[in-house]
């Protein structure tokens, strides 16, 4: 089975190894062409992002303005902070001259001139191996103004890693645009879109790292050979990154549209224990989770997935085995995203807290049927009402969870509680629950 | 107690300065630079990166005090991230959590009083695969046991 983005060729992290497998034979074929084939041959390759949304890249490439007095910008994103996706990392450490020459690429294609790397914080070491493959590109003039000399074309682009600071929200193309800027990472209403409107007002491409590190090969062996892989309206392979009950969690790079039992049961080496499957996340945290006993058939595709009631997001499957207390799960997940809540629309900022809140009580033994219902409907409130998708990806798995495992989360709610209120004066003060 | 950058970090801001068509932008790394100088960021260590990039103190507060990873209080020498979420959790994040809080009797942002351990509960790391994981300072420590986290505390309390 053919690896696009991490190759089975050893030490393709040293660019002479690089070199001698073809690379930057993309890079001179694509300099050859005008910037408008490029974009057409993404187009045609059906590329799709690798980020969550899974939006055609050609067609976001062309929605850069052809004429613009502006400088243009490309920001990769590599902020990679879902729970569950840890693919990012591996090109950074395993195929890091890809990337650069899909960067140089894009950047031809979108007429920028700089792009940014954005990583988040955390990734100190492959921050570290990312910068000196960069320096590297930047020595053998495969990026900055010796490109010129070394394609010759009378182009060139400037490659920068931006560090983030530990923010799940810089994750979303606006908020990350208002990170590098220097400001609070908090997402920008849209419209205005990037493209018209991105990095200090100018135009702005923002792809995954994943996605611009497909590029080359595209270039490099012609859209048809691309869109003949994998699922035919999501063409490729992707990363998926297994994690949880598993007996061999880890990435694994295989075509779009494979089943998820086979990802689960042949690539990732089963559960543990041999034990059933009680849940599956299959595209990071943010995406509604899957029953167990309705997997089979399902299979890894932003189409098929769709239908299977959830998305591909990231392509970061967990797996949870039949003895996971999924309030404990379902708990911690509300943790994460009212924690990550950048406080901007009230839905959410208060949304998530009274959610966390919500199950803490139900953990507590506190909890009544109608919490249940007022967690759905809480979840149903800031679904859609936020000016980004952290507001959606903080509901769906609420709403999901409870209505897809609501026999599970019955055992642990009451009927009805009955609440001691010593004082005669009802004061909400001394109570800790809404008296109904 | 005033600060002041040191010449080679002045530098070091300079050059991230480059990157950018604003001075504001250059914001995060000169943060990570005095945090890396100070340890911490302080009321004077916001005046001075103000200063040094020419813009105003409270756009470097607002930057500070909204990314996790700049701390505005002390740290220990070897800063425990653990993290908990639900990836490591499946796999026994709480036991390890437990067990650090347990033998160095701190909790989530606290410091051991000789200043040499600090603990704090974070967000998902990216290790997903290699549950569960704990970060020590910039280091990730995967594929973690309970014995394992032992022997890593252990080796780094003889130092």
């Amino acid at each position: 089975m053919e690896r696009i983005v991490l190759p089975e060729i050893p030490n393709l992290d040293d660019i002479e190894v690089y070199l001698s497998n073809g690379g930057f034979e993309a890079a001179k074929k694509a300099f050859s062409q005008s910037p408008d084939d490029i974009i057409d041959q993404v187009k045609k390759s059906g590329l799709r992002g690798r980020g969550g949304a899974a939006f055609l890249t050609g067609l976001k490439w062309s929605f850069m303005p052809k004429t613009t007095d502006k400088p243009k910008y490309l920001c990769i994103n590599g902020d990679e902070s879902e729970p569950g996706s840890f693919k990012d990392r591996q090109i950074f450490e395993y195929n890091p001259f890809q990337l650069i020459e899909g960067a140089i690429i894009t950047c031809y294609a979108i007429g920028a001139q700089t792009a940014y790397l954005y990583i988040r914080g955390e990734y100190h070491k492959w921050i570290k191996l990312m910068q000196k493959a960069i320096d590297t590109a930047y020595a053998r003039g495969f990026l900055g103004e010796k490109m010129k000399s070394t394609f010759g074309i009378d182009f060139y682009c400037n490659l920068y890693i931006h560090k983030g600071a530990g923010a799940y929200i810089c994750g979303e193309e606006s908020s990350l645009m208002n990170s590098i800027e220097g400001l609070r990472g908090y997402p920008r209403v849209k419209p205005p879109f990037p493209a018209q409107r991105g990095l200090w007002g100018c135009p702005t491409t923002i792809n995954n790292v994943e996605t611009i590190t497909n590029v080359p090969p595209i270039i490099l062996k012609g859209w048809e050979w691309f869109s003949k892989i994998g699922a035919p309206k999501h063409p490729g392979t992707l990363l998926y990154g297994v994690s949880g009950h598993v007996n061999k969690p880890g990435v694994y790079e295989l075509p779009t549209g494979i089943l998820l039992t086979d990802l689960i049961y042949n690539y990732a080496g089963g559960i543990i224990g041999n034990k059933k499957i009680k849940c599956v996340i299959p595209g990071g945290t943010s995406m509604p989770p899957l029953r167990g006993d309705q997997i089979e058939g399902v299979r890894m595709d932003a189409e098929s997935l769709k239908a299977a009631g959830s998305a591909i997001g990231t392509a970061g499957v967990i797996v949870m085995d039949e003895d996971t207390d999924l309030l404990k799960v379902l708990l911690r997940i509300a943790h994460f995203y009212h924690h990550e809540s950048c406080g901007q629309c009230t839905p959410c900022r208060e949304g998530t807290g009274w959610m966390e809140k919500i199950l803490q009580r139900i953990a507590d033994g506190n909890g009544t049927s109608k919490d249940l219902d007022l967690l759905i409907s809480v979840a149903n409130n800031i679904e859609g009402n936020t000016i980004c998708a952290l507001g959606d990806a903080a509901a769906w798995p609420v709403k999901f969870m409870i209505q897809r495992f609501r026999d599970e989360f019955e055992k642990y709610v009451k009927k009805e509680i009955k609440i001691p209120v010593q004082n005669k004066v009802h004061s909400m003060r001394f109570t800790k629950f809404p008296l109904s | 107690m005033s600060f002041k950058f040191t010449e080679e970090n002045l530098k070091r801001i300079e050059e991230a300065r480059k990157k950018y068509p604003t001075s504001l932008a250059a914001v995060m790394p000169a943060i990570y630079i005095a945090q890396e100088q100070n340890g911490y960021i302080t009321n004077e260590v916001m005046e001075e990166i103000a200063n040094v990039l020419g813009i105003s103190k409270v756009d470097v507060l607002s930057v500070v005090t909204f990314y996790t990873m700049f701390h505005t209080k002390p740290v220990g020498k070897y800063h425990i991230q653990v993290c908990t979420n639900v990836s490591c959790m499946l796999r026994g994040a709480y036991e390890i959590w437990d067990l650090i809080k347990n033998k160095l009797g701190i909790d989530h942002m606290e410091v051991t009083p000789d200043g040499k351990f600090s603990l704090e509960e974070v967000e998902c790391m990216g290790a997903c695969g290699y549950a569960p994981m704990i970060a020590i300072n910039e280091d990730y420590y995967e594929n973690l046991t309970k014995e394992k986290v032992e022997e890593i505390l252990n080796s780094l309390s003889k130092e």
